[in-house]
């Protein structure tokens, strides 16, 4: 058609070459993110820890480099007790938020979907509710009955969504979004209720809805972490996939997609994510939101970028809110991410140049 | 792409439903390597869900329907996407670059775990050549005017490289110089790459002037089948879409 070999040199090397640069650019941003937020994150708190004295008893004790001990041994009991696992759990949870919001949006394509779109967040906070007014207490494995019901409620409340939303056998994308949002509404009922009976133990139900970090211990991280990480990577072998449902789910099915089958398996995925970051660390909102936002405007909606960068930032991000959380008094972490997530936001929403369409 | 002639779609006396709705009644034809058919009938006529059948995204009730002489249910869906591309419906909900997009029509060939392959970004690089979007590259598509946009998802369906391609009505909403620039395109990936074309059009003059075959569908049955303009008689357009043929009349040489 046109001139054949401009054209063609044009396509082959510039714009590939600069989404890769831009790739690498954003991937190496985030794991300096990250790195910094480790060690902040271990280092603050009532006793501060320098930060060569936390890289130290890092190098130490996970790395088993022969570095001399230079610091007192309360100081790497803290560090290794109380912040080591908080930090490694804020950034688990962050990183499966983050992944399972980036799932969801593109597998509905919808901008506006965050983990919790079909009921996670109203069937954890149900299960945790009602393992606080049940009067047994027992603890397996450090979780007690509000995580385990907690986890069941997530799961049931994503598997009545898919179910209730099928038509004739299939199950259209917006009929998803709306039985999401209704089975979420009846649950918030039940939640109500819950926590009117509750009486005394409505600050401990509150607690969790409004998401903390606070007492998370390395039993938890060890159950939850392997859970979200190999979920994640679960997902991230699905990315073709992924891409395929960017343009539609006839476009994926085209694309040789088999649409059924990736959108059940990825549907679960996710919401397996969600259940496991919401049982160690309660409702977080925006981070599964906000993050794969503003990773899709540094390095596009491709799932191969988006995703892995999603884990990064997400999990950078959880770990700096739970930061200022203990900054300001050990304030629920889910308040941080709300203050800072909202403004921001709409912050994007109204500086992104070509808007947002539905 | 396959030799010309070869038999590449067979419809055997194909019922088919969609959403508990009869959409085809005994609908049996053949499309072979090389040729470039139109798709033509009134709303409703079944256009669009014979394109579906065709593609495997409906099953059939009764009758058989074979690609590339196997029938279609023994193909899983990335099979029969290396046989069969389509030009999609244009809606994006992410900001996305034309080349990302077009990208998107090397899914069934890339590695499924490290994506494009060198192989796969020369495809790309080529379909771009081939449509004539190079001076559109880095641009978001959701800023495109809307005949842009359908010569992008032109594009993906080309950097596919299956020997059929799919396009259902592929000039609504373009405007005249842009529908003859896309029909002009299919002439040509016809023509010179050997794709076998099969093309849903509403704008009989589009398909009169393009087209040497026609496949006329009313109320799901295949009422006429052949050369375009013995096919596009007065009476039959008369009688399917219940218009006089006149206008018709004008625009044929």
């Amino acid at each position: 058609m046109v001139a054949r070999p401009e054209a063609v040199l044009a396509a082959r090397g510039r714009p590939f070459a600069r989404l890769r640069t831009r790739r690498a650019l954003a991937f190496g941003g985030a794991l300096v993110l990250l790195a910094v937020a480790l060690v902040l994150g271990v280092g603050f708190g009532s006793v501060s820890v320098a930060p060569a004295e936390t890289l130290g008893i890092l190098a130490r004790r996970v790395l088993g480099l022969p570095v001399t001990q230079t610091w007192p041994a309360s100081t790497e009991a803290i560090v290794m007790d109380l912040r080591l696992p908080r930090v490694l759990s804020a950034m688990v949870v962050g990183l499966g938020l983050a992944v399972a919001g980036a799932t969801f949006q593109g597998l509905l394509r919808n901008p506006l979907a965050d983990p919790y779109v079909l009921g996670t967040a109203s069937g954890a906070a149900l299960g945790a509710a009602i393992g606080v007014l049940i009067p047994v207490r027992f603890v397996i494995f450090e979780f007690g009955l509000l995580h385990g019901l907690a986890f069941i409620g997530a799961l049931v409340a994503v598997w009545l969504v898919y179910r209730l939303s099928r038509v004739g056998g299939l199950t259209p994308m917006t009929s998803l979004l709306l039985t999401g949002y209704a089975v979420g509404s009846l649950l918030a009922a039940g939640l109500a209720m819950a926590m009117y009976l509750s009486g005394a133990n409505l600050r401990q139900i509150f607690f969790y809805l409004l998401g903390s970090l606070d007492g998370v211990s390395w039993g938890q991280f060890a159950v939850a972490g392997p859970i979200v990480l190999l979920t994640s990577l679960a997902i991230l072998a699905r990315a073709r996939s992924l891409d395929g449902f960017l343009l539609g789910e006839d476009a994926a099915a085209h694309l040789g997609i088999d649409v059924r089958r990736e959108r059940a398996l990825l549907l679960a995925l996710a919401a397996l994510l969600t259940a496991a970051a919401v049982t160690i660390a309660g409702l977080i909102g925006f981070v599964g939101l906000v993050v794969p936002h503003v990773v899709r405007l540094a390095v596009g909606p491709g799932a191969r970028g988006v995703l892995p960068l999603s884990a990064l930032v997400g999990a950078g991000l959880l770990t700096f809110a739970d930061l200022g959380a203990r900054l300001f008094g050990e304030i629920p972490v889910g308040v941080v991410t709300a203050l800072v997530g909202a403004p921001f936001f709409l912050f994007l929403l109204r500086s992104t140049r070509s808007g947002y369409e539905l | 792409m396959s030799e010309p002639g070869r038999q590449l779609v067979a419809f055997e006396a194909v019922d088919a439903a969609y959403r508990e709705r009869d959409v085809l009644r005994d609908v049996s034809f053949e499309i072979r390597s090389g040729e470039r058919v139109a798709l033509v009938g009134p709303n409703g006529a079944g256009k669009s869900s014979l394109l579906r059948v065709l593609a495997g995204l409906v099953g059939v009730r009764h009758g058989t329907v074979r690609l590339d002489g196997r029938p279609i249910g023994t193909l899983g869906r990335a099979a029969i996407a290396r046989l069969i591309s389509a030009v999609p419906a244009a809606s994006l909900p992410f900001s996305m670059r034309v080349e990302e997009v077009v990208a998107l029509g090397r899914l069934p060939h890339e590695d499924p775990i490290r994506g494009l392959r060198p192989s796969d970004r020369a495809a790309v690089a080529a379909a771009i050549d081939r449509v004539g979007l190079g001076h559109l590259l880095g641009r978001d598509v959701r800023e495109l005017s809307l005949g842009e946009r359908q010569l992008v998802l032109l594009a993906l369906a080309v950097a596919q490289e299956a020997p059929l391609m799919l396009l259902d009505e592929p000039t609504v909403h373009l405007d005249l110089r842009h529908q003859i620039e896309t029909m002009d395109l299919l002439v040509d990936l016809n023509e010179r790459d050997g794709t076998t074309v099969v093309a849903v059009l509403h704008d009989l003059t589009l398909a009169a002037h393009f087209f040497p075959r026609v496949l006329v569908l009313d109320r799901g049955h295949l009422v006429a089948d052949g050369p375009t303009r013995e096919v596009l008689s007065a009476e039959l357009v008369r009688e399917v879409f219940g218009v006089d043929p006149m206008l018709l009349q004008v625009a044929r040489p």
